[in-house]
């Protein structure tokens, strides 16, 4: 009987055949879709490079790409300058501010970066208040939000933490004899910090850097807000839109973004292999930290508070402008008002409806669907369920944009009983987006089940528990905390995401919150209303991501798990 | 230029009144101290006891709440570690992995701003003088655990720092290593005439190589002595019962000999003035078993371990041993046998706490 447990009973296998349907339904099918469109020529489908031809025939497409890359490397560089002193000032001294570099230099990741597009310009535009106040009082204006500058400085402020935590963590990890030793030999301050502690964390730098590259790469969302269209992934949007689906530049651009992707990851991971020092170290801990002189806290405050005033810009634009009545070619408002949210949640509160039922059913499913994967690896032998894994994970390579085409060309000839097509219906947009955050559900799974001891369950089936009561009656209630982790955070997401979703929406009734902000940003007359709803974006973010850190710890509290 | 050439002038390290707590937990308890210029010496006790504390309060790593710490004539209390100028051997080496062998050599130089072409001349002969100039351009992972130790002796040494700090440097070794590593390191330092302080908890290291030895004990110096001093006349029973074996015997002094629970009395030696609350204590190989000798014991184990028989005595309510070196053909006693341990008067040391 135990032997059969071990090779998977016939309701194991069932479920991963089941999840394995759902996986290349929704993943791979698409994906593979916009791939097969890409290489072959239309109407005959034989294999072809002709589209790529075109592609690189096509200055605007050349042009694109190496405006996609420029913002990507662009945005590291920034986001390095602001993470870097940040992460030397909060790892290596007493530093008061420390706390306020952790809970304020976190907000932008409650905010897409999209989100506050309007409000920056607002703020930092060509008649933004900053240019109005310096045009009036030494009459020159500057251009950090023209064009591509404003996507590099959005992405960069909501990327940031990304390289921070990374950064910071790896820097904490560094046993402190390997700087006591630099200190020794006479090194000290900066010089011992960019000649010891950096190159030893390089592999967390690494990590967040090139995750900050793929996710500014493939982002649609900004630089559609801020109407800069020479870009690839708006490229390919405004292809499958304005031309259709059929025209395979779309496809094509699809690929290219994939690509760029998967090579920045495999070009990561390569330049960390042998640089894993954390796994060389003995001990841990970290420099003993330093208190600062009066004039060095001086700086360290200048610089921190500098950061945290360009990261809370367009939280605190998006805040005013929600709250104006108009602002235009004005440094603030002219005046206040409630109008706007009035406005959002009386008429245009379908799409907080849908928001929310959106978010919930794909928190579910990638909970349920995680919870299963992770279960399926980690407690079971079924053959395959590292196929399972492998292609879950794989997700995290497929930009927003490529899974809204494949599901609109994969889905548009299934036809509903109602005669309309799948492409059309709004559970699409629900799973293009649980497809997405699948990922991160799986590792909060994989994390919550490995902290679960195999011993507490073979206890249960001792006492004579089959594997599914073993799993309804300890393995369930003990992940819960986790599981649930892992809905919120899918939840907090999956409410913000737009780049899958603006080629799914088809009309206003089925469209969510991000898409609505989008639609009223678009008008200066509906900016108001936008600004409104991202504020209640962002409030359902916030509230999410602190249920989840508050589900984790009570799970963790009340299971004696102190971790 | 190099170590080998030009031996620096040796300097005294001198710590005085040293205090420091952690907290509430006292970690150094007024430390007095007087190391010699050229001196190799070590700082011996138990695991805890405070010396790699002491060390790097030396190194600068760690401050006192009190006292201080001179370094050839220099108060060098609240110097940062990096203007100290004194080598420090972490216990974990703390070889700075993604620097090549030549490079972790040459991070010292550079620092002093060191011109390229002396840098490298250099970091070749340190490395020459520990044996590795032909893995200069491997990487820390990449050498056995002796090297690895060697590396970060030449990483300190190439720089002439004035005082040499080695914090266990042997206990990460494998024990046939460690014998050959010693050696080594002594050598290395004779021909260095570097003044070195060699952290311990093994007794054997430090008698093997130290000129002298500071044996602590839970944030003290119990004694200061050269390891046979240590040996014969410890201090205290801590120190005895540290450096080799010793039996200790309680009983109370009373005009002119020590009289042991059980009623055996020992004449004290000519001079010998018994601290307050003393006890008997010898060495095993100082005694002898005799038929008619004063101490009454029962024998409980027998080892024969070649040169010498040893033998586990229960004395009242005491443990001995006693060694008598073997004969052959001579006669052994048997477990069980009661017997009697005759001990000459000038062996035994009447030590308190
Ligand atoms: N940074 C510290 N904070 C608190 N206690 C410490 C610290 N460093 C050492 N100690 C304590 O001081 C005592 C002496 O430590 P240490 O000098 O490392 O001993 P040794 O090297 O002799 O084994 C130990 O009890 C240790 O727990
Ligand atoms: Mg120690």
């Amino acid at each position: 009987m135990s032997a059969r447990w071990r090779t998977g009973s016939p309701g194991q296998l069932l479920l991963a055949a089941a999840l394995a349907s759902f996986l290349f339904l929704f993943l791979i099918l698409p994906v593979a879709t916009v791939v097969y469109v890409a290489f072959t020529e239309k109407g005959t489908g034989a294999f072809t490079l002709v589209n790529f031809a075109d592609f690189a025939r096509t200055d605007l497409f050349v042009r694109s790409f190496w405006n996609s890359l420029y913002v990507s490397a662009m945005t590291v560089v920034i986001a390095s300058a602001f993470a870097l002193p940040l992460a030397y000032l909060t790892t290596r001294f007493e530093f008061r501010g420390a706390v306020l570099v952790q809970t304020l230099g976190f907000l932008p990741l409650v905010m897409p970066p999209f989100v506050g597009a309007v409000a920056m310009q607002l703020l930092f535009g060509r008649n933004g208040s900053l240019n109005l106040v310096l045009d009036d009082l030494f009459g020159f204006k500057i251009g950090i939000m023209e064009g591509l500058n404003g996507v590099i400085l959005l992405q960069a402020i909501h990327y940031f933490p990304f390289i921070l935590v990374n950064l910071s963590t790896s820097l904490r990890s560094i046993d402190r004899s390997m700087e006591e030793a630099g200190q020794n030999l006479g090194a000290h301050g900066l010089r011992l910090f960019r000649r010891i502690a950096l190159p030893l964390a390089m592999p967390g730098y690494i990590a967040g850097a090139s995750l900050v590259f793929v996710k500014v790469f493939d982002d649609l969302a900004t630089p559609l807000l801020l109407n800069v269209k020479e870009m690839l992934a708006p490229q390919a949007y405004l292809r499958i839109t304005s031309i259709g689906l059929a025209d395979p530049m779309g496809y094509v651009i699809s690929v290219v973004l994939i690509a760029v992707s998967v090579l920045t990851m495999w070009l990561a991971a390569r330049s960390m292999k042998g640089r894993d020092y954390a796994t060389a170290q003995r001990g841990g801990g970290g420099l003993a930290k330093r208190t600062l002189g009066p004039r060095e806290a001086a700086i360290a405050y200048a610089i921190v508070i500098l950061i945290l005033l360009i990261v809370l810009a367009p939280h605190v634009g998006l805040l005013m402008l929600s709250f104006a009545t108009v602002w235009s070619f004005s440094p603030l408002p002219d005046g206040y008002t409630l109008a706007h949210y009035t406005r959002v949640l009386g008429e245009s509160s379908i799409y907080i409806k849908n928001t929310l039922l959106y978010a919930t059913l794909a928190g579910l499913i990638d909970v349920v669907v995680g919870g299963i994967i992770a279960y399926l690896v980690l407690r079971t032998r079924v053959p395959g369920r590292q196929v399972l894994d492998w292609a879950a994970t794989a997700a995290l390579a497929v930009p927003g944009v490529v899974v809204g085409i494949g599901y609109l060309r994969t889905f548009y000839d299934v036809k509903l009983p109602d005669g309309s097509s799948l492409a059309s219906a709004w559970i699409v947009i629900v799973l293009a987006v649980a497809i997405r955050r699948l990922p991160y559900a799986l590792r909060s799974a994989y994390a919550a089940l490995q902290q679960i001891s195999i011993a507490l369950e073979e206890a249960a089936e001792n006492l004579g528990a089959t594997k599914t009561r073993t799993v309804r009656r300890i393995v369930i209630p003990l992940m819960t905390g986790g599981l649930l982790a892992g809905f919120v955070t899918s939840f907090a997401t999956a409410s913000v995401e737009l780049s899958a979703v603006l080629m799914l929406v088809q009309t206003n009734a089925d469209a969510p919150l991000a898409y609505g902000l989008y639609v009223f940003m678009q008008t200066p007359a509906g900016r108001g209303a936008g600004a409104a709803l991202g504020v209640i974006a962002v409030l359902i973010v916030a509230i999410g991501t602190w249920l989840s850190q508050r589900a984790v710890d009570r799970s963790q509290r009340a299971h004696g798990l102190d971790l | 230029m190099t170590p080998t050439e030009r031996p620096a002038a040796p300097v005294d390290v001198r710590i005085e009144g040293v205090e420091l707590a952690y907290g509430t937990t006292r970690v150094l308890k007024g430390i007095d101290l007087e190391i010699r210029p050229g001196e190799f010496f070590a700082f011996l006790g138990p695991s805890g006891c405070g010396k790699t504390t002491l060390l790097r309060l030396i190194a600068g790593f760690a401050e006192a709440d009190r006292g201080s710490v001179r370094i050839g004539g220099t108060d060098v209390s609240g110097r940062p570690p990096w203007k100290r100028d004194v080598g420090l051997v972490f216990q974990s080496y703390a070889l700075w992995p993604h620097l090549t062998v030549a490079a972790n050599v040459a991070f010292g130089l550079e620092e002093r701003r060191v011109p390229r072409p002396e840098i490298e001349r250099r970091v070749q002969a340190a490395l020459e003088l520990v044996g590795l100039a032909h893995l200069a351009g491997r990487r820390p992972s990449q050498l056995s655990g002796g090297q690895q130790q060697r590396v970060a002796v030449a990483r300190t040494i190439v720089v002439e720092p004035k005082v040499l700090l080695l914090d266990e440097p042997l206990s990460n070794l494998d024990a046939k290593m460690r014998v050959s590593v010693r050696r080594e390191l002594h050598a290395l330092q004779r021909r260095l005439g570097l003044t070195t302080i060699f952290v311990t908890h093994d007794q054997e290291e430090a008698n093997s190589i130290c000129d002298r030895i500071a044996v602590m004990e839970a944030g003290s110096i119990r004694q200061v002595g050269t390891p046979m001093e240590l040996y014969e006349r410890p201090a205290n029973l801590f120190v005895a019962g540290f450096l080799g074996a010793a039996n200790i015997l309680d009983g109370t002094v009373a005009s002119g000999a020590f009289t042991l629970a059980g009623g055996a009395r020992i004449p004290l030696a000519a001079g010998a003035v018994p601290p307050p609350g003393a006890k008997l204590m010898f060495r095993p190989q100082h005694a002898s078993l005799a038929a008619d000798a004063p101490i009454a014991g029962t024998i409980v184990h027998r080892e024969f371990l070649g040169a010498t028989v040893r033998y586990a005595l229960r004395v009242g309510e005491s443990d001995v041993v006693v060694d008598v070196p073997f004969q052959s053909g001579g006669d052994l006693h048997d477990v069980g046998a009661h017997v009697g341990i005759a001990l000459p008067p000038e062996r035994a040391l009447y030590l308190a706490d």
